[in-house]
Parts: C-alpha cells; structure tokens; sequence
C-alpha cells in the first residue's frame, strides 16, 4: 500500500511531530514499506474469525476501591518545564 | 404531543439524542489508587499511573465495573459479558497518556430503555444504545493568564460511564425530562452523586431538523454541558439556527459547538480541516473484561427499588395520578420523604394525594425560597405527618394550617404544641358558632334582608364575617349548614 506525502503529514500532525519536505518524502516511502510487509498478513483467510485483542487467557486483573493519599505533586510536578502554584503551565492551547 | 416548531416557510422537526457522561461514585480512579474527592489542592491525587510516566500499568479497579453493571441493569439493558478496552488517542495537555482509555466496539452494557413521563398522564420511552466506562481528562484552566494554560490532572482517570441514547427526543422539554429521569436512576442506585455543579454529570447534545417524513438532516454537537437550564437553552438556540440556515437555501454542516451560557448562543469549536481522527485500537495494556451470569446475579440483587417501581406503588397503593407519582420520584430524596410520611400510619395512607399537594405546594416553595434541598427541611416527615393528620381530623382548617406549616418552618416544632400554644383549634362545636351567627345577623339586618329577597351571592359575605370573628377557627362545613338554616 502506498503511503502519499499527504498522508505523512497527516500522520505527523496527529503526532504533533514537526517535519521538513525532504523528510516527509523519505517517510513516505519508508511507511509504505513498513505497510507493504505487514500486508502479507491479508494473505490469511480470516473469515469468521474475531479480532484478537489479547493473547492472554488470563482475565483482566481487578483492584479493589482503595485509595491512596499519598501526594506525589512535588514529584510529578518536577518534570514539567514550567509550573505555578501546584498547576502545570502550557502555551495556551485554546484562542 | 405536537413538537413541531415553524419557521417562516415550513413546520420543522427536531431530533435530539444526548450522551451523558456521568462520574462514578468512587473512592479512588478508574485505572489508579488516587483519590476521587471533588476540590483538593491541584495535583495532589495523581499517581504515577494518571501522570502517564513510563513503565506504568492500569489495573481496574472492580467497583467502577459493578458501579456500571448496575447502571445497565437500571437502564433495562444487556450486560455484555465480554467487552474490551480501547484507547481514543488525541493531543490535549490534560490528557498525559497521549489517549484515553475508553470502549468502543465492545462496550460493557448494551441497548437499554428508559421511560419518560409528561404532564398530561402520558410516556415515550427513549431508547439507550449503549454505555461504557472510560477515563476522565484533568481539567485546564484558559482565563487566568493571556498566554498560558494552566493544568490540574486531580480528574485526570477518574471513572466516567459514558450512556449513549438514540435520537429518541423530539423537543427540549423531553430532553430535560429524559435527562432528569436518568439522574435520578443514578442517584436512586448510587452510581453517581448526579451533582452536575461539579461536573458529575454533563452531556453533549447531538441534533439536527428535518421537515416532516423527510430523511434526517446533518446533525451538530452542543459540547459538554453542565446543567438541564443550559440544555433547554442549547436546544432551542440551535434548533432555531438550524431552521434559519435551512430556509434560506443553506446547507449545515456538521460541526461540534459550545453553548455560551452569557450570550445563550452556540459557536462552533474547531473548524473542519482539524476533525478529530481518534484511531482506536485496543488497549495493549488491558485484558478483555469477561463476566460470568453468577456475577451479574449478584449485583441483580443490590438493586433498590427504581423511580419507575415507586412510581407504580404510589399509582396501585395510593391511587396517585402518572404525574404526581412521577413528581415524588423523580428526586429521591423527595420520594423518601413523602414514604416517611405516608408511613407513619393508614390515615395518612388514604389520603396519599393531600400528602403529595403540601410536598409539592407549601414545602417545596418554602425550601425553594431558601434555596435548601428536602434533606435540610427544618420540618421532619414526623412533624409533617402530624400536621396532615391535624387536617385529615377537622382539628384545624386548610387555613390555619399553613400559619402553622410556617411556624413549623421557622422554629421547627411540633404542630400539636403550635396549636395548643396559640390556641388554633378548630371550632366545631355547634353553639359556640351558632353564638356567632346569631351576632352576625343581629347587627347586619339589612343585608339579611337582601339575602332573603334573593341576593344569594351575599352567603359569601357572611361566612367571611363569621370567619373573622372565630379567627379562622370556626369549622366551614359546620359554619355554612348553621349559617343557611339561620338565615330560612
């Protein structure tokens, strides 16, 4: 399957990833590679068969409702580039 | 019901259908032990796991999966016995995974129904498609500084049941109905506190017009709205603007908008070219959620008694009417009262509808002036109780008895002790208000003389004056036989 540079940007885009002209002709070719080798999977008949979403046979592990009140903020907090009063601060994302 | 609405050219019809998402009553999130409580102190209830740092895992917490079991039983739908978690990827800095871990093709709960009620006695059900659990966002903050955002992820993973309805509703007013039905089967299991101040509980309104028997025409989404008011509001507004756009040649186009709650307009959100492409997979991170029948069972039995039973237990018990039953249940709370009430003994059990007329009538207006909810009523169902047993015993008129609902109100005392207090017992001794009658004639001949040429309007005016006189007291049925022999 061809992957077009319109596509890349696309892709790019929802990514929030930043790129040139040249990269993006490169991308392409490479995605499409990528979704050409994946493809012979198609070459299975998969009628009638649902989705896998899981390997496992094990069910999904449960928690009971306890909570914690152990506050991390400072931790959390230590890795964003810019914070005021507990809250996280970013460009402004709305006009 | 004619729900049509008309336009300067043709009669239109809205369609509506609403997804609500509802926070789950919880103690801690949906994915993580953080706390769930409503107003701390910014990112202090966010582990490792809402913060999205590397390596961590979700692990559910069970609760959330019977919190919405239940819910689905409520809403008379199927509980899917498999169903799957999926992530809805999307950029925004209150979502720290970089997606949401939401259902999609496999949803916990099913197609449900619920049944709305109107004034005039009659009900439309509204059709549910479907529910799922999901996690909250955290919650961004614009306005308090011009060129930045501030974050709080406190919400961010919280557990959310997403319930989907058909296009099922035709008018604002059924939409408010439908979603004040629906609160109150949440607040009635105990699955949410329904408190949309809070956020709580908010939808999103989806819809379109048509004219009539014509195909569907292209819907818009009102975003994230917080109270039935604003609803009702975002209705009408976009209704109108739709119909507008229509009959001038316009087309509309599909688009997702806020409802500005100052001007009362709606304004389209994002543009087009930025529509939002989720590319949901399957959560690596999560095993399918599989249910056994003897689980579900279990959870069959926690179910209280729902509106919709109580309903049909004051209609067939107490001979109640569609609409008061549907009034007294809608808020639980209400509904608890008025069995408070009723309860305390089979007088008060006949006479179910004078119960119902306080509740709604004199309380309800006194806790709406004080802006107090039923639960902080300074009157108790006992006291209540006593006061309509007061009524039902001719002890004290209709009208004395709301000077002693008042004082009931202010001091919250008992209405016998009002009553002796201030000497308010009904008079229904026959001389004592033969006394007064025979006074009254006495020193009004000329108006009895009037009345037995055939003025019989003036009976009104005597039984007024006799009133005055017993200060309210005279018992009126004893009062008027008295009065119309005397004046033979």
């Amino acid at each position: 399957m061809k992957i077009d540079k319109n596509t890349t940007q696309k892709i790019a885009r929802l990514c929030k990833l930043r790129v040139n002209n040249e990269e993006i002709e490169e991308l392409s070719l490479q995605l499409s590679s990528i979704l050409d080798w994946v493809e012979q999977l198609n070459e299975v008949n998969t009628e009638d068969i649902e989705p896998l979403s899981s390997v496992s046979t094990e069910n999904l592990p449960l928690r009971k409702d306890e909570e914690s009140k152990k506050d991390l903020s400072k931790e959390i907090l230590s890795n964003s580039p810019e914070n005021l009063e507990n809250f996280f601060v970013v460009p402004k994302v709305v006009e | 019901m004619n729900n049509l609405t008309k336009g300067s050219k043709y009669e239109w019809e809205t369609i509506i259908g609403l997804e609500i998402h509802a926070q789950i009553s919880s103690k801690s999130k949906l994915f993580s032990s953080s706390s769930t409580k409503f107003g701390s102190e910014p990112n202090t209830q966010v582990s490792l796991v809402d913060a999205a740092m590397p390596g961590m895992l979700p692990v559910i917490n069970e609760h959330c999966i019977r919190q919405a079991i239940k819910t689905g039983l409520g809403l008379n739908a199927k509980i899917n016995k498999f169903s799957i978690f999926d992530r809805k990827n999307y950029f925004y800095p209150d979502l720290p995974q970089g997606y949401q871990i939401s259902q999609y093709k496999h949803p916990i709960v099913g197609e449900g129904v619920v049944t709305i009620d109107f004034k005039d006695g009659s009900s439309k059900n509204i059709r549910i498609t479907r529910l799922h659990l999901e996690q909250d966002a955290g919650k961004s903050l614009h306005d308090q500084n011009p060129q930045k955002t501030y974050v709080d992820l406190n919400r961010s993973g919280v557990a959310l049941m997403e319930i989907v309805s058909e296009p099922d509703m035709r008018s604002s007013e059924e939409a408010s109905i439908f979603i004040t039905k629906l609160r109150s089967i949440l607040m009635y299991l105990g699955v949410c506190d329904g408190n949309m101040q809070e956020g709580s509980l908010r939808a999103d309104v989806n819809i379109s017009v048509r004219k009539i028997d014509s195909d569907l025409g292209t819907r818009c989404e009102i975003k994230n709205l917080n109270s039935i008011k604003f609803i009702k509001q975002a209705i009408e507004f976009e209704s109108k603007r739709q119909i507008k756009i229509l009959e001038e040649g316009g087309i509309i186009e599909q688009n997702t908008l806020l409802f500005d709650s100052t001007t009362g307009k709606t304004k389209s959100m994002r543009s087009k070219e930025e529509a939002h492409d989720y590319r949901y997979f399957p959560d690596p991170d999560l095993l399918p959620l599989k249910l056994e029948d003897s689980y579900i069972d279990l959870i069959k039995k926690e179910i209280p008694e729902l509106p919709d039973n109580r309903k049909n237990r004051y209609k067939n018990d107490y001979g109640l009417s569609n609409y008061d039953s549907s009034i007294l249940t809608s808020e639980k709370s209400v509904s608890d009262f008025f069995d408070k009430v009723i309860n305390i003994n089979t007088n008060l059990k006949k006479e179910a509808k004078l119960v119902v007329n306080w509740i709604t009538s004199e309380l309800f207006a006194f806790l709406k002036k004080d802006n107090k909810s039923i639960e902080d009523s300074p009157i108790s169902p006992e006291n209540f109780g006593k006061l309509i047993q007061l009524i039902i015993s001719d002890k004290i008129s209709g009208k004395i008895a709301k000077d002693v609902f008042e004082e009931m109100y202010k001091f919250n005392k008992s209405p016998d002790i009002i009553v002796q207090e201030k000497g308010l017992n009904q008079v229904s001794d026959t001389k004592e208000i033969e006394k007064i009658i025979n006074n009254i004639i006495d020193t009004n001949q000329d108006r009895v003389k009037e009345y037995k040429a055939g003025k019989n309007k003036l009976l009104g005016f005597f039984v007024g004056l006799a009133m005055k006189e017993s200060k309210g007291r005279a018992n009126p049925k004893i009062l008027n036989k008295i009065l119309i022999e005397k004046l033979k």
